[in-house]
C-alpha cells in the first residue's frame, strides 16, 4: 500500500490535522455541555476522526457527494461543516443548516456541500448511494459518491442491497466501513460472521481492502484508488478501516458496563490523534511549537462556536408544520 | 373528435409513456419492467423506445428499488419505481417511511424527493394472501406521502401524470382487478392531467352518500342501482386520491342527504376508511341522521386463495348493498 505522501501536500495535512483537532476539540466541548445539561444528547467520533478526515481529504467536497452516518462528526468538518454550525446543530438551534434544530446531531445534511441528508435508522443511505451513483454515472460528470457506516450496519440487509445494486450497475461509489468492533454493545464476533468485512467485497466482483484507520495516509491512500477507480468508470470499492470506539456509543451509553476495563486503557493508549502527530513530525512537517499554537487556534475557535451557537435563537414552535410537502 | 378507448393498464402506461416523452428526467425502475414490460404489462415496450437506462430491471429487492429512486431523486431524475404487488412494498417501508417521506421535512426544506413508487393493489383476482392486500392506510398514515388510488382509465393516467409532477413523493396504487375490467375514452397530454385530492361525484343521489375509492367504486354502483330500484337514491364519491383527500366535497354531500357511509376493501379496523369515517363524524356531526358507518372487509389476516373464501372476504354487491340499506333505515 502507497503511503500517499507525493499526492499530498504539507498544506492538505497540516489542514486536515487541524480539522482532526477540531473535532476533537468539539467533541470534548460537547461531551462537557452534555453533562452540564445543556446538550441532551450526542455520538461522539472519538477514536474515529483521523481515518474519517483522510477519507474526505482524498474526495472532492463540493463535487463529490456524501451520505454520512451518525458518528460521521470530523468527517461533516471535512465537508465543510463550520465548528459553528456543528454547535447550532448540537444546541438544536433553528440556524443548524442540516435540519433546523429537528433531527439530532449527527444526521448530517446540506444541499450545497453534497453531503445528503442523513436518518438516524442504520444502513438505508448504503442503498440510497447506490441510487446516487447511478444518476452520478448517468451525469458523467467525474462525480462519486461516498456513504460510510459501521460494521453493525453491514448487518442489514440494505448493506447487501447497496453493494449489490453498486455493482451490478458499476457505479461511482465508495463504500467505507468504520468498523470500530462495537454495535452499541454487540462486540463484532456477534455481527460480523467470517473474518471481517472487507471480504464481502469478493461476493459482488468488486474490490475490498482493510486499513489501519489510525494511519492517516494509509486511509487517504485507500480512499484516493477507490475515488481513481471509481471516476475511470470501473465501479464501487469496499474499505475497511480499523478503528476504536474511545467514546461510549452515545452521551446516554457507558460502555464501562459492558466493556473489559484493560481492553479499554490499551485502546486509549492507541488513540490515533497523538500517531498522527507524531508521524507529521517525522517529516518535519509540525514541530512541538506549531502543534501548540494550532491548538490555541482551535480551542478559540471552539469556544467561539460554543458561545455564538449557545446563544442563537430556537426554531420558531410555529415553523412545526413547515416542510411536510412542498407547499406547506 | 373520439379519443382513443383504453382500460386502466393501457392508461398507466401511456401515462408513463408521454411523460417519458416530455421529460427526459423520467425513468423508470423495477423487477421486470424492461424486457418483459412489467408483469401486467403496465410498462410494455418502454424499454424498447426509452432504452434500457431510463426503464431499468432491478434486482428482485425491494428496498433498495425505492432508496435508488430516492438517491435518483436527490440528483433531479424522476423515477417511477415499480413494486410487483402492494404486498411486496414492505421491503421497502423503511426506506419509503423513514427515508422517503421524511426527506423535506428533516433537512428543514434544504432536499426533496420527488419520486412516484406504484404498486398493484387490491384483491378480487385469486392472489390470495401476498397478491391481493389493500395497504394505502399504511402509506396514509405518513406525512410527507401523497396517497392515490384510482378507480377508471382516465383517472389513472390523468393522475399518474400529475404524480410524476408533483414536487413530492406519492404513493400509486392500482386496483389490479380493474386493470383489464372496463375500457373508456381517455385524452392525451396536458389535457389529460388530473389535480390530485379533488373527488368526483360518481352518482348523484339525496338519500345517503357513500365515500369509496378503488375497485369499491364499481362494486358500490352496483348496489347504488338495487337500492334505487327500492327508491333509495345514493349519492357515490370517489375520492380517487386519499393523501391528501377531498373532505369538502364529502361534508357538501352529506350535509343534502345526511347519511354516510364509507365503503372500503381493507381490512375494517385502521383501515383509510376509519381515518373518513372518523373525519366525518367529527366535521359533520349537526348534519347526520344516521351514524356514520363503514362497510370493509373482515378483520382476518388476508384474501384466501379457494374460492369459496375469498369470496366470503370480498365485499360484493350484495354486501355494500345490506351495508348502504341500514344506513338509509336507521
Amino acid at each position: 500500500m502507497p503511503t500517499d505522501d507525493r499526492t499530498l501536500t504539507r498544506e492538505q495535512v497540516l489542514d486536515a490535522y487541524r480539522t482532526v483537532l477540531r473535532a476533537r476539540t468539539l467533541d470534548d466541548r460537547r461531551f462537557v455541555l452534555n453533562r452540564a445539561g445543556k446538550l441532551a444528547f450526542i455520538i461522539s467520533p472519538r477514536g474515529h476522526e483521523v481515518a474519517q478526515v483522510a477519507a474526505i481529504t482524498a474526495l472532492q467536497p463540493g463535487g463529490d457527494r456524501f451520505c454520512l452516518y451518525y458518528r460521521n462528526f470530523a468527517a461533516a468538518l471535512a465537508c465543510g461543516f463550520t465548528p459553528e454550525e456543528l454547535m447550532l446543530s448540537a444546541f438544536a438551534r433553528a440556524a443548524d443548516p442540516s435540519s433546523g434544530g429537528r433531527q439530532t446531531p449527527g444526521n448530517f445534511g446540506s444541499r450545497r456541500r453534497g453531503v445528503i441528508i442523513g436518518s438516524s435508522t442504520v444502513g438505508p443511505q448504503i442503498p440510497k448511494a447506490a441510487g446516487i451513483g447511478l444518476a452520478l454515472k448517468w451525469k458523467a460528470e467525474g462525480a462519486l459518491c461516498y456513504v460510510s457506516f459501521g460494521e453493525g450496519a453491514t448487518s442489514q440487509g440494505d448493506f447487501h442491497e447497496g453493494l449489490n445494486f453498486a455493482a451490478i450497475h458499476r457505479c461511482p461509489v465508495i463504500f467505507f466501513c468504520e468498523n470500530n468492533r462495537w454495535a452499541i454493545s454487540v462486540p463484532q464476533p456477534l455481527q460480523v460472521a467470517g473474518p471481517g468485512v472487507a471480504e464481502r467485497a469478493a461476493g459482488y466482483g468488486i474490490p475490498g481492502v482493510r486499513v489501519h484507520g489510525d494511519d492517516f495516509f494509509a486511509v487517504h491512500a485507500a480512499v484516493r484508488q477507490a475515488a481513481e477507480r471509481a471516476r475511470a468508470g470501473d465501479g464501487p470499492s469496499l474499505i475497511e478501516a480499523e478503528v476504536l470506539r474511545l467514546q461510549s456509543h452515545s452521551t446516554d451509553d457507558d460502555q464501562r458496563a459492558y466493556r473489559d476495563a484493560v481492553e479499554l486503557a490499551a485502546e486509549a493508549a492507541r488513540d490515533p490523534i497523538p500517531r498522527m502527530r507524531e508521524a507529521l513530525m517525522q517529516r518535519g512537517w509540525l514541530t512541538a511549537e506549531a502543534d501548540a499554537s494550532l491548538r490555541e487556534e482551535v480551542n478559540r475557535d471552539v469556544e467561539r462556536a460554543t458561545e455564538s451557537a449557545e446563544a442563537a435563537a430556537d426554531p420558531e414552535p410555529g415553523s412545526l408544520g413547515r416542510h411536510v410537502y412542498a407547499d406547506a | 373528435m373520439r379519443m382513443p378507448e383504453r382500460n386502466l393498464v393501457q392508461a398507466v402506461r401511456d401515462a408513463l409513456y408521454e411523460e417519458m416523452e416530455r421529460d427526459d428526467r423520467v425513468c423508470i425502475l423495477g423487477e421486470d419492467v424492461g424486457r418483459k414490460g412489467g408483469v401486467f404489462k403496465a410498462t410494455e415496450g418502454l424499454q424498447q423506445r426509452f432504452g434500457p437506462q431510463r426503464v431499468l430491471d432491478t434486482p428482485l429487492a425491494e428496498s433498495s428499488i425505492a432508496a435508488v429512486a430516492q438517491g435518483l431523486a436527490l440528483e433531479g431524475f424522476l423515477a417511477v419505481a415499480e413494486m410487483q404487488f402492494a404486498d411486496y412494498s414492505f421491503p421497502a417501508f423503511n426506506q419509503i417511511v423513514n427515508e422517503i417521506a421524511k426527506v423535506r421535512y428533516r433537512s428543514n426544506g434544504d432536499f426533496a424527493c420527488p419520486l412516484v413508487i406504484r404498486a398493484p393493489t387490491g384483491g378480487g383476482v385469486r392472489g390470495a394472501l401476498y397478491h391481493s392486500q389493500s395497504p394505502e392506510a399504511f402509506y396514509c398514515h405518513v406525512p410527507g406521502l401523497k396517497v392515490v388510488l384510482p378507480s377508471t382509465p382516465a383517472d389513472a393516467k390523468g393522475l399518474l401524470k400529475a404524480a410524476i409532477r408533483d414536487p413530492d413523493p406519492v404513493i400509486f396504487l392500482e386496483p389490479k382487478k380493474l386493470y383489464r375490467a372496463e375500457r373508456q375514452e381517455v385524452g392525451d397530454g396536458e389535457a389529460a392531467v388530473l389535480p390530485m385530492g379533488v373527488a368526483s361525484l360518481v352518482r348523484p343521489g339525496t338519500d345517503l352518500t357513500a365515500v369509496t375509492y378503488g375497485y369499491m367504486r364499481a362494486v358500490t354502483v352496483q348496489a347504488a342501482s338495487r337500492l334505487s330500484a327500492d327508491g333509495i337514491e345514493v349519492e357515490i364519491i370517489d375520492l380517487r386520491t386519499l393523501r391528501p383527500w377531498d373532505v369538502e366535497s364529502c361534508i357538501r354531500s352529506i350535509e343534502k342527504t345526511g347519511r354516510v357511509a364509507v365503503v372500503y376493501e381493507a381490512n375494517r379496523t385502521g383501515g383509510f376508511g376509519a381515518e373518513v369515517a372518523a373525519e366525518l363524524a367529527e366535521r359533520c356531526f349537526a348534519s347526520l341522521d344516521a351514524p356514520v358507518s363503514r362497510i370493509a372487509s373482515p378483520d382476518v389476516p388476508a384474501m384466501p386463495f379457494s374460492p369459496p373464501l375469498e369470496h366470503a372476504f370480498m365485499l360484493n354487491p350484495d354486501k355494500v348493498a345490506d351495508g348502504l340499506r341500514r344506513v338509509a333505515r336507521y
